[in-house]
């Protein structure tokens, strides 16, 4: 019922099915939402998203103020000007890129303004790499900004457009960082069902927002916060981010009804019955993980997996219930958490969830698709041979390397 | 105070000027005073404050020798916090720097 | 079903254009596709290679195409530097641009369990586009040979993807390469 519900939706809100990239997925989804400014240094692999918003605005399709910039620091900088003068902003980053506007994600989620980032994630320097990993957006996990990680260009398009009902809800007002795999996604073309923009819009309305700079009614924003104070200002952030999950929830089952279409903080593949779960983030991670999910099942070997799309707030009760009832988990990490108890930065969450609710379900850190390393379906398929042989807590692999 | 609950979000500052609430003048220890009869009203103290606390007043001033003036120049002692700059930059060396403790 | 193919060509000859306008056909047909690049360095002349997948459902792996059912060859001198032939399956499909009977027949030669067709790409390239970029052509000549897409949704594909008076010209090239393309 609910399935039919939702494919009579679809028919009604799809207006084409094009073959895109995930980066040319995200400039549709930004043209959709209609933007006021776009403030965007170009990085690769980032690069071809404000490309092609800048054809868009050339051609009239998208009426907003592109801003040319010198740097990241100064393209985000650029965004909180906007963002708190009331404009709907977007930005982009990847890498190097995102290092460097380090400083300012702090400020733009302590101003509390509402702007969304994509950041088609790529190794960090040095030495050098152009290619794909999640070094950069861990790098960014505890700067205040929600963090969802999407893992096909569907759901970037989506995203993006959910992202911004989400970072402007009056018990959110934070920005929002939309991650996906660099090249992996950024640069695979596959079929995307776009939305005519009316439905798209009718979704996110311009609403009015608290403590805007406006000539007619002057406020401070950047002002000094004192040891009387700063902790009230930072505790309101820790509340409003954790807000993030309802209001995800909430605009979902909007989104559900509207487009046919929804995600959820976490998303679990066969895990009903399972025994052993692996847990993925990502586009690559998770198409492989899922591919491996279902040769095991074949091998008559009870894997299921769980996705993590939420990032920050963390979802922790899903993700507990989740794995609360497997014999033992691997969670993919697609960086390094140098020097960690554990070296997969999501594996370090996922225990610590677990701990929180006494729970000691064996688990192992897997970190693979270092530096873009190939990852192929066969190496999850190990991991989760792995388990079934009876890997369990403790275990550390770092899958790929060349000894 | 009021507890997180009830502070504006981002630490925004609601209402335009309640800078001037902070009555900064505490921190003086030393305390600038015009010489109203020295006092070219050429607005240079007035200029180079640092903390907008020199009050350029629309009250009219003759001096002893019989000169008029339309303005008169007068420390806001509620936010003054004494740096003297105004004194350094005067041309005449109208304005005396005393300390506020004797 | 799911079919895979791997094309080779160098920096700036058109080789992830190409496998995203076949991507792109089967879209518009209605289909499944998954087409990405798989980068060295971003330099003109480098190699390059890029990847194909059609299925009739939502392709969910993202790996490299280890053992394609075709590939295609852009430039004959990679035949020289790298195998273009690993992993593909017997009774598959290799198109090589190539201006000399000799490379195909080579390629025969060391593969006789698999399909090969030449055509002279640059020839065409140069012909109708002024320029050695020789994507579009080898695109004709694998449709022909493979069947993976129809004409038609090529066709289409080029029109979104490049301005009108370019696409008219890719799609001739399309159009010669098909007619062109020789079993070896």
């Amino acid at each position: 019922m609910l399935a039919e519900l939702q494919r009579g939706a679809r028919e009604r809100v799809v207006s084409r099915r094009a073959g895109l990239t995930t980066n040319y997925a995200v400039a549709h989804a930004v043209k959709a939402v209609d933007v006021d400014v776009v403030a965007v240094y170009p990085i690769t692999p980032q690069t071809t998203i404000v490309e092609k918003i800048a054809e868009f605005i050339h051609g009239g399709e998208l009426r907003a103020e592109l801003i040319h910039v010198e740097s990241e620091h100064s393209a985000l900088s650029a965004a909180v000007g906007a963002a708190a003068a009331g404009a709907r902003t977007f930005t982009a980053t990847s890498s190097q890129g995102l290092e460097y506007m380090h400083e300012v994600l702090h400020i733009a989620s302590g101003l509390r303004l509402p702007i969304v980032m994509a950041v088609p994630t790529r190794a960090l320097s040095a030495p050098i790499s152009i290619h794909n990993d999640y070094s950069d957006i861990m790098n960014a996990r505890d700067t205040g900004w929600a963090i969802l990680i999407a893992s096909t260009a569907q759901e970037a398009y989506d995203t993006v457009i959910q992202a911004y009902r989400i970072a402007e809800h009056p018990d959110v007002q934070l920005p929002v960082m939309m991650a996906y795999d660099g090249y992996l996604m950024s640069h695979t073309l596959e079929p995307v069902e776009l939305y005519h923009e009316e439905h798209v819009r009718g979704f996110v309305p311009r609403r009015d927002r608290r403590n805007v700079l406006d000539v007619r009614s002057p406020i401070t924003l950047g002002a000094f916060a004192t040891p009387d104070n700063y902790y009230e200002f930072k505790y309101q952030q820790e509340v409003a981010l954790r807000n993030v999950e309802g209001v995800l929830r909430e605009v979902e089952a909007d989104f559900a009804a509207r487009f046919g279409a929804s995600y959820g903080p976490v998303e679990a593949y066969r895990l009903e019955d399972a025994d052993y779960a692996l847990v993925t983030y990502g586009g690559a991670a998770t198409g492989n993980a899922r591919m491996a999910v279902d040769m095991a099942r074949e091998r008559g070997i009870r894997a299921g997996l769980l996705r993590v799309r939420l990032y920050r707030p963390f979802p922790s009760a899903p993700i507990v219930a989740a794995l609360a009832g497997v014999k033992a988990f691997a969670v993919i990490d697609r960086a390094i958490a140098y020097g960690s108890p554990a070296p997969g930065p999501l594996y370090k969450d996922v225990a610590t969830a677990l701990y929180m609710e006494g729970l000691t379900v064996p688990g192992i850190s897997v970190v693979h698709g270092i530096g873009q390393r190939a990852m192929y379906v066969e190496d999850f398929y190990g991991v989760i041979r792995m388990l079934a042989e009876g890997a369990g807590t403790g275990k550390v692999l770092f899958l790929g390397l060349r000894e | 105070m009021s507890g997180w609950r009830g502070l504006p979000i981002g630490a925004a500052v609601l209402r335009p000027g309640s800078t001037a609430d902070n009555v900064t003048g505490t921190w003086r220890v030393v305390r600038p005073i015009i010489d109203q009869e020295r006092c070219i009203r050429c607005g240079i103290c007035w200029a180079y404050c640092p903390d907008g606390s020199i009050l350029e007043l629309k009250r009219g001033y003759t001096t002893r020798g019989g000169k008029s003036y339309e303005v008169t120049y007068e420390v806001d002692y509620d936010h003054c916090k004494g740096c003297g700059i105004c004194a350094n930059e005067c041309p005449v060396k109208a304005i005396e720097v005393v300390p506020e403790a004797k | 079903m799911e079919i895979e193919a791997r094309f080779h060509g160098r920096g700036g000859q058109g080789a992830v254009t190409a496998v995203q306008l076949l991507a792109s056909a089967a879209i518009a047909e209605g289909r499944y596709a998954q087409a990405f690049p798989e980068f060295g360095p971003e330099r003109r002349g480098a190699p390059v290679r890029a990847y194909l997948r059609i299925s009739d459902r939502y392709i969910f792996r993202r790996d490299p195409v280890r053992e394609p059912l075709a590939v295609a060859v852009l430039d004959p001198s990679l035949i020289l530097v790298e195998d273009v032939l690993a992993g593909l399956r017997g009774g598959g499909i290799v198109v090589v641009n190539t201006r000399s009977g000799e490379v195909a027949a080579r390629v025969k030669d060391s593969r006789p369990d698999v399909d090969v067709y030449a055509v002279d790409a640059e020839a065409i390239a140069m012909e109708v586009l002024g320029r050695p970029v020789v994507n579009t052509a080898v695109l004709g000549a694998f449709v022909r040979a493979t069947g993976m897409v129809a004409p038609g949704s090529v066709r289409r594909a080029i029109e979104e993807v490049f301005p009108a008076q370019l696409a008219e010209r890719n799609w001739k090239a399309v159009a010669m390469a098909m007619e062109a393309v020789k079993r070896a």
